[in-house]
Parts: C-alpha cells; structure tokens; sequence
C-alpha cells in the first residue's frame, strides 16, 4: 500500500498541482493506453487515501527519509553531550580571536612589586612570578593553542585527503608506495619526534611548531580517508559517474570525497584536541614555543617550579587544557555517535 | 501479439547497420594468489565468446541467471572492464580501440540505467545536479538552461518537475528508477544499457518503469540492451532475445521464436518458471524443475555447459560442444537435442 501511494505521491504531486490535470498532461504526452489506465486507476486510489484520515498526511511531502547529515544534526541537537562541547568550543573560539574582551589587564603589563600575589578580586587568578595578572596571560594562552589546534588538523587533513584518495581510488602501484611510506611514518612517535626535530631549531614559533605537528600527524589520517575512499569507491553512483564518461577528478571531488568526510571529521574533530595537548607538551619540556609567548604548555612548565607555593599556577593553565582537549574530544564523540548508523 | 505482427515489426527494425555490433567477446577474470608474487591460479571465464547485433530502435534482451556474464558483457562493452578478447563496434567504430576521449564520447552515445536505484544515485547530490552531470561532462546543453531542461526530462519520466532541488533519499525506489532513467537520457543517448532496471523494484511498480522505457524508445528512438533474469518482464519490452547461460549464448532469436518456440532447454526451463497468474492455465503447464547450481564458471563441464543440469544429456553432450546455429527453429540455438514440440503457453502478457 505505501508503495503505491510512493510512486503515485512522484507521478502526480496532489497537493502542489491539480492531480487531474497532471494525469491529463501525463496521458496526452505519452499516448499510451496503459498510461492512462494507470493514471485513472491512481486517480482512483487517491480518492481512496483522500478519505481516509491519517493516509492524507504527507502525500505529497517527501516522506522523511534518512539524510546522513540530517538525522545527525537532528540527533545532535538533543544530545547534551553535544550542546556542552559545542557551546565550550564556541566560547573557547570566541576568546582566542577577542581576547581583549575577556582580559581583565594587559597580559604583557607586568609589575614585578605584584608578584606571585594569590588570587583576588583584582587578579581573579593571582600573578606570576613577574607580577603578571595570570588570568589575563591564561586567556591570551588560548589563542595560541586553538589556533596550532586548528592549523595543524586542518593542513594534515588536506595532506590526507589527498594521498589518501590517490591511494585509495587509484590503487595499486600507487597505493602501495603512499601505503609503504605512510607505515614508515607511523614509527616515528609524536612527541619524540617532535623533540628530536624542533631541539634542532633555534627560533620556536607559531608556525614552527604547527609544521613539525602537521609533518608527524598526517599518517593516521591517510590512512582513515584511503579505506574511507575504498569504501566509497565500491558504491553503484561511482560507477554510474565512470559510465557517463567521468574524469577521474571529478570522481573524485565530486562522487567520493563528499560521501567519504563523514568519518575523516570525526577524527579530526578528536585530533584538535589531540594536537593541543601535543604542544602544551612540547612546550613543557620546554621544545615548544618560547618566552615571551604566551601559552599554556609554557605556563604549566614555568609554575612546576613553584608547585608548592604557588599551586594555583599550575591549575588553572591545567584546567584550562584538560576543558580545551576534553571538549574537541567530546564533540569528535558524539559527531561519531550521530554519524555512525550502526550506534544509533 | 499475433504471430504476423511480430515477425514485420522484427524484420522492419532489423534493416540497415547494426548500432552495437559485438563479436566473439571475451571476459576473463584471473583469479591470483599471493601478495607480492601474484600467481594465476584460476580463470573465471565470466564472458565466453558472446556475439550479438543491436539495430537503431530495437531492444535486445539478455536473459539469464545471475551469475552467467549479462552485466560483465555490458560493463565490457562500455570499457568498465577490459576485454580479454573479442571485437566490439559502435556505429562503425572499434570500441576496445578507443582513446581516452573517444571513450568519454562514446559514453555519450550508450548511457546506462542501473539495477540498485538506492545506489546509483550520489546521496550528496541534488536531483537537478544529478540528471545535469552529464551535461557537465559531455557538454551539449549551456548552464542556463540547464534547470529547464532538467525540469523536462523530470516531466518525461512522470515526476514532478518541482522536485530538482530534492535529494535521492527523499524518494522511493521507483521514483529513484525514474530519475536513473532521466540521468540517462539527458545527454541524448543512441543507445542505452538497461541493467536490470526494475528487478529492485516492487512489482507493482516494475510495469510502470517498463512502460516508461517503452514510451521513451517510441519517442527518443533509443535502442536498448535490456539485461534481466525475469523472462517475463523482458517479453514486454524487447523484439529479440538471447538467452545466457555460463558466459555463452545459448540461444537467440526474436521474441515469438524464443517464447514460443524455444529450442534449449535451458530456455524451457527459464520460461516455465515464469509465474502464471491463471489457475486454470496452470493446470495443465509442465514445469520443468533445475536441480543444482550453475556450475563454477572457473571449472565449467565439458562440452556443452548446460549438459549437468540437462535431463536430455547424452554422452555426445560431454564430448562436444554445440555451436549457436540454426536447427531448423528459425533461430539460432546451441543444442545437440533441441526440443521441436517444445510448446507452453504463453507467459502472460500483462503484468
């Protein structure tokens, strides 16, 4: 029965047109007896589900379907998981591109007769050692961490997006050279690597550190697109798009690439908070960024020696991280949660 | 359909050039072991020597189970696949021959519409983007008038022309066929490879999506090469027929001849499996009843391929093979013992 009233709800949309009209249309443009009947009989059916209550709802409304991105977003906005992590994103964006609306002082102002004062109402999160407010320099910290965050996955996901659907699309030889040197990428570790090779450079900035953090993450997530695009790659509209003389880049761009983000956000929503707790490690051990930067990694590293009488030193940079990383990591969760049709 | 009727009509479409012309093609697939050293360990011979003639406007099915190289020889028609061997033409030209952009031409000229009409269609794009790509590709009509056009093929194929900007998963799967069906037709086509366009679909709906390909070959002229398994849907739709069976041809011939005058018992068999909707006509039908599985195409029987499942094999049937030619039915059939009484009503002509 709702098959029927699918097809028909196609060939003669009742509530947007007169459904006579169209069947009319419909008989004159195909001529064929068998057409007709059918349109008459559809005719028919419809008075049939025009009388009926509860049948008339949605005729000719699309039938609410599944839609990837539809039904995540429609899951997300119920899930608190979600509403926290996104809401702490959005504030923690907000502070990294206006800080000085959040600032309460100027974070390079320092007066050396303020130092280590605890917290008070003047400086909500005490001062360091040079007698700057810690609140201040702890929201200025921010923006350097979303940022590296945020360049670092973005530049490793392009690299990855491309070599991983050469690799994935194109397969063989090619595959097996991206594959080869995506598993020798893999040995190297992260954060060892990223001490042997930034405590070879004298200036640490910004870009310094984002760069060494792009050029050791991108393998894991090569790997992810290419057995996405694999995935993709076997679907019936790929060859569909190869039937009708296709190149393969528009294949690619616009066939593959499109049904295979799902999961490569995912994990790159995960890896935002991944990278960010990377640098404030680098920049502990002191091969991060350098004084005068600000940034947490740094921060946490100055007020270790100072654990004892000043621990609030420590805590709040700390808190600030673990809310950072924990809520990339939360949103790459339910984003996976939403996206994944087996979990739901 | 009377006999007279059939017999014209076939003869009228048949004149001229063929448009498809495919001869002695070949598909192998080499079955390796190993990693690094591949090693050939088996051929699944899945396309074994198939040729046949398309005319412009005619329909030729391609029957059989699945399994037996119906869409294998499509997919190497179109280049999907490479050939292992064989000849194939189109319009006078050497496909397998073909250059990268005489390639993407050609599929301009033969458009497929495909089985699965849930998977055929790209979810992320619009049913306006989707029937246009074509024209992206082939070019053919300019951007700004692409929405008009999109809209009018929407109309030929019975959908709401004000459904462009909706996405696949918002139909059903008929509507989805129709939408397959307008994707293939905007660029054109000369011909079109229908590759089991309705076995997804419900059989209510199957008549419908039938009847529109009629309608569009009465008004396009296309020509088609219908692959299906169902013998009955096929009959509705095309003038000739050929019968597969283990990546060969084992019969062929126009509609009346294969229907009604089978000589294979493979194709006896196919057709006494078709459903008859008359109890009383179903009395007294014999059914002929398969046993076994189609054998494994990496290790097919000697002789003729049929002869395992064949309850008229003889030991002639091992020893050689029978080659597709005329044994006095008026078509083509590969048989040592064709069948001449052979003779079953009819499958019903309505569905």
């Amino acid at each position: 029965m709702s098959d029927i009233r699918d097809d028909r709800a196609g060939v003669a949309d009742p509530p947007d047109d007169d459904p006579k009209l169209y069947a009319d249309t419909v008989r004159e443009r195909v001529g064929t007896d068998i057409v007709a009947q059918q349109a008459a009989r559809e005719e028919d059916h419809e008075h049939e589900f025009r009388q009926t209550p509860g049948l008339t709802v949605g005729l000719g409304e699309v039938p609410r379907q599944a839609s990837l991105w539809g039904d995540a977003w429609r899951q997300l906005r119920r899930r608190p998981v979600f509403i926290i992590s996104a809401s702490l994103i959005v504030i923690l964006v907000i502070i990294s591109l206006f800080p000085a609306l959040f600032a309460t002082h100027d974070p390079r102002e320092c007066n050396l007769i303020d130092s280590l004062l605890r917290p008070s109402s003047e400086h909500w999160f005490g001062t360091d050692l040079q007698g700057c407010d810690y609140y201040s320099r702890t929201i200025y910290g921010t923006r350097v961490s979303i940022s590296i965050g945020i360049i670092v996955v973005f530049f490793s996901t392009i690299i990855a997006m491309i070599g991983g659907s050469i690799a994935g699309y194109f397969g063989g030889m090619m595959d097996s050279i991206i594959g080869r040197i995506t598993d020798i990428w893999f040995v190297i570790p992260t954060i060892l690597g990223g001490i042997v090779i930034l405590s070879l450079v004298r200036t640490r900035g910004i870009m310094n550190v984002s760069l060494v953090l792009i050029v050791l993450g991108w393998a894991t997530m090569l790997r992810l697109v290419r057995s996405s695009v694999l995935a993709v790659k076997a679907n019936d509209y790929v060859d569909a798009a190869r039937a009708m003389g296709a190149s393969n880049s528009r294949m690619i761009i616009r066939h593959i690439l499109p049904n295979a983000m799902a999961p490569v956000i995912i994990v790159a929503a995960i890896n935002i908070g991944v990278v960010i707790a990377a640098e404030a490690a680098l920049s502990f051990l002191g091969v991060g960024l350098q004084l005068p930067a600000i940034s947490w990694g740094l921060m946490i590293s100055t007020a270790q020696q100072r654990i004892i009488t000043a621990p609030y030193l420590l805590v709040f940079p700390g808190i600030f991280l673990s809310v950072t990383v924990f809520s990339f990591i939360l949103m790459g969760d339910a984003l996976r949660d939403a996206l994944d049709p087996k979990l739901r | 359909m009377s006999e007279t009727r059939t017999v014209t009509q076939s003869v009228n479409k048949q004149q001229g050039e063929p448009i498809l012309k495919v001869r002695n093609l070949k598909k192998y697939f080499n079955i390796t072991k190993g990693i690094v050293f591949k090693k050939t360990v088996g051929v699944v011979k899945a396309v074994d020597d198939v040729s046949f003639d398309l005319y412009p406007g005619e329909s030729l099915g391609l029957v059989g189970e699945s399994g037996c190289g119906k869409t294998t020889t499509a997919r190497t028609i179109l280049r999907l696949e490479e050939p292992t061997a064989g000849e194939a033409y189109f319009q006078g030209d050497d496909i397998f021959a073909m250059s990268k952009s005489e390639l993407r031409d050609l599929r301009g000229e033969i458009t497929v519409i495909f089985q699965d009409p849930y998977a055929s269609l790209n979810p992320r794009m619009t049913v306006g983007d989707i029937i246009a790509e074509p024209w992206s590709i082939h070019g053919g009509v300019p951007r700004k008038n692409r929405k008009n056009r999109t809209q009018e093929l929407l109309e030929v194929v019975g959908l709401n022309p004000n459904n462009v900007s909706r996405y696949p998963h918002q139909f059903s799967g008929g509507q989805r066929q129709r939408i397959g069906i307008a994707r293939a037709l905007a660029v054109d086509p000369k011909t079109i490879i229908c590759d089991e366009p309705v076995s997804a679909l419900d059989v209510s709906v199957q008549a419908q999506v039938v009847n529109l390909l009629k309608d569009i070959q009465k008004e396009f002229g296309v020509s088609y090469l219908f692959i299906a398994h169902d013998l009955a849907v096929v009959r509705h739709i095309v003038d000739r027929v050929a019968v597969m069976y283990l990546g060969k041809i084992v019969e062929t011939g126009d509609e009346f001849d294969v229907y009604d005058h089978a000589g294979h018992p493979y194709t006896e068999a196919l057709l006494s499996a078709v459903p008859v909707p008359d109890p009383v006509g179903r009395e007294g039908r014999k059914r002929i009843m398969l046993e076994g599985d189609v054998p494994s195409p990496t290790n097919p029987p000697s002789g003729c391929h049929f002869r395992t499942r064949c309850w008229k094999a003889q030991p002639k049937c091992a020893e050689e093979e029978p080659a597709l030619i005329e044994r006095g039915h008026g078509h083509p059939v590969a048989c040592h013992f064709p069948d001449y009484e052979f003779s079953r009503g009819a499958p019903s002509s309505t569905t």
